[in-house]
């Protein structure tokens, strides 16, 4: 337990002294604003909270920028240690493999968790300040886009990681972060809507779509968070979708915690045949 | 005395590559043992396998009576490899604190490992801008922390200035002072000179060498050089009578084998006025390493 406390407080450390925390935060934060500032002008026309309003935008913002910050943080967490010889000497402890990607994972979910909850939270307190017709649904909505990020973000660090443990070098790992990030969150529906299109009421939208939807973590959260915003759904490009699921929406945010288990589970493993 | 490493007959391939053939060495507690070889000699791959990162395919290894790689053998030992770059942005103190964390070390400890390594007054700078020497013995600190029963340094001394060099070597004979057994690895003999125990030489993953420097010496049984200085009438004369080389027209330089030695001083003595002064020097410790060393050499004659 030490020893995990000690890689995860390691990690933070970094992060802050790097400025990565402020980075992130700062990019979450103008992009959250920007889109306050756009979804302020159709919140003013209906009786909708104008902070759930802002945060139906900001789910769609998550599912683009907290998976592309957590890989760019974990990419590096063991391919960088072999390619700088670090791993080698933290392997030479008494510190078991599982112990040190757990540390990892914990030290880089809290960098995501301060950059998201300092992004979001200070976009969603000046929303609300400024907003004439805020209340608390607002900040549940709020509340829950942060947490379930958060969960996205951690299900994409841990993803990272397959990426950092499958190669030695970090330009390659980098290389096939970039390509996750570019798959998950655009090529994959780029390809739904695709298939959408090609059979608009054929089996694969009415059977097959709504589970390759929860078979994307970026999507089921968008899926999770669209059902729950009830001010949200106009602006959602998805929110058609919402009222067909064959599955209770809710039931969609248990897709990124089955894919951060199973993130975890392949990195430790492959972390395990790993020569430093 | 208490073998703390012990390497029977240890094999390692990489494909067709064997890194290491049938090696043997044992190092004992606070013994300091230098590891030797040129560049893919098999000194790193040793230490790996030792670490427990490679697995063996011939032979065993144990330290202190653990399998390497178990959490008991990573327990007793610590490592210092060739190359290491810490993040920039910590300070020393919070890199030894860490790798004290994770051997479970008391966080006392640390600030002795720093004042040992005569980093105290810049543990808390971050290590981005400490120099190469601070560094090296940055890394020597999280290796000592914790008292290991087994130190392994992969070339702890390279890139290092003279002054730093000695001083790492003193800080290594107070640790090993202490019942730690040092394996260091090494380019050269001549800096090794009186400062580790034992020297074993690995050439092309075998251990042709394994002694103490003068037995190393000894085994190698290289030429004394001998230069007796004449003068211009007499030159000629001797160098009939010891071949060799004329050099600088009054003095003749010739090999002899150590067990002719004292015949040919006194062959020497007897020329009488003839000689003016002679010099005798002995194989430097760099001469006996590229004897051991040497693509040609006859493999097995360990010392």
């Amino acid at each position: 337990m030490r020893a995990i406390l000690a890689i995860a407080q390691t990690e933070i450390r970094i992060g802050i002294r790097n400025r990565w925390v402020l980075l992130a935060s700062i990019i979450l934060l103008v992009f959250a604003l920007l889109l306050a500032l756009l979804g302020s002008a159709p919140s003013g026309a209906t009786k909708a909270d104008g902070l759930s309003v802002v945060v139906a935008s900001l789910s769609t913002l998550s599912v683009y920028l907290v998976p592309l910050i957590a890989l760019l943080l974990s990419f590096d967490a063991i391919a960088g240690e072999i390619d700088r010889g670090t791993l080698q000497l933290t392997l030479a402890t008494p510190v078991s493999r599982g112990q040190v990607l757990f540390g990892k994972f914990c030290g880089h979910v809290a960098v995501l968790s301060m950059a998201v909850v300092f992004g979001y939270g200070i976009a969603g307190a000046l929303v609300f300040a400024a907003g004439k017709n805020t209340g608390m649904a607002g900040i549940i909505d709020l509340i829950r886009v942060i947490v379930t990020s958060l969960a996205l973000g951690a299900t994409f660090v841990a993803i990272g990681y397959v990426a950092s443990v499958s190669v030695r070098q970090t330009g390659t790992a980098a290389a096939l972060a970039v390509a996750i990030w570019l798959f998950t969150v655009v090529l994959y529906d780029l390809a739904l809507l695709g298939g959408l299109l090609a059979s608009a009421d054929g089996f694969f939208a009415k059977t097959l779509f709504p589970y390759l939807l929860l078979l994307n973590p970026a999507d089921a959260f968008r899926v999770f968070n669209m059902a729950a915003i009830d001010a949200g759904v106009q602006a959602a490009g998805l929110a058609g979708g919402g009222n067909a699921l064959p599955y209770l929406p809710q039931m969609a945010i248990i897709s990124p915690f089955v894919w951060m288990a199973i993130a975890l589970g392949l990195s430790t493993a492959i972390l395990r045949r790993v020569q430093p | 005395m208490t073998m703390v490493l012990h390497t029977h007959n240890v094999s390692r391939r990489f494909r067709e590559v064997e890194a290491l053939k049938g090696v043997s060495l044992d190092v004992a507690s606070g013994e300091k043992v230098a590891l030797l070889g040129h560049n893919g000699a098999g000194k790193t791959t040793l230490f790996r396998v030792i670490l427990g990162f490679l697995r063996t395919h011939g032979g065993n290894v144990s330290i202190d009576g653990q399998s390497p790689g178990s959490r008991l053998a990573r327990r007793d030992v610590s490592y210092l490899p060739e190359s290491v770059a810490f993040p920039k942005m910590l300070t020393g103190r919070e890199i030894v604190s860490f790798y004290a964390k994770l051997k479970s070390v008391d966080a006392g400890q640390v600030a002795i490992a720093l004042e040992k390594v005569d980093l105290a007054d810049a543990a808390d700078r971050p290590c981005g801008g400490y120099s190469k020497g601070m560094r090296q013995r940055l890394g020597l600190a999280q290796a000592i922390v914790g008292s290991p029963k087994l130190m392994l340094l992969d070339e702890p001394t390279s890139g290092l200035d003279p002054i730093s060099r000695q001083r790492f070597y003193t800080l290594i004979g107070e640790i090993a002072d202490k019942g730690t057994a040092i394996l260091l690895s090494s380019h050269g003999l001549s800096e090794l000179e009186l400062k580790t125990d034992r020297v074993a030489i690995l050439r092309k993953g075998e251990l042709v060498a394994n002694g103490s420097l003068a037995e190393l010496q000894r085994s190698a049984n290289l030429p004394i050089r001998i230069r007796v200085r004449s003068n211009s009438v007499d030159v000629e004369r001797v160098h009939m009578r010891f071949g060799g080389e004329r050099v600088n027209g009054e003095s003749v330089e010739f090999d002899c084998a150590r067990p002719d030695k004292m015949d040919r001083l006194s062959a020497i003595s007897q020329l009488g006025n003839a000689v003016s002064d002679v010099d005798i020097s002995s194989p430097s410790l760099d001469e006996v390493y590229r004897y051991f060393s040497r693509d040609d050499a006859e493999g097995g004659d360990k010392a």
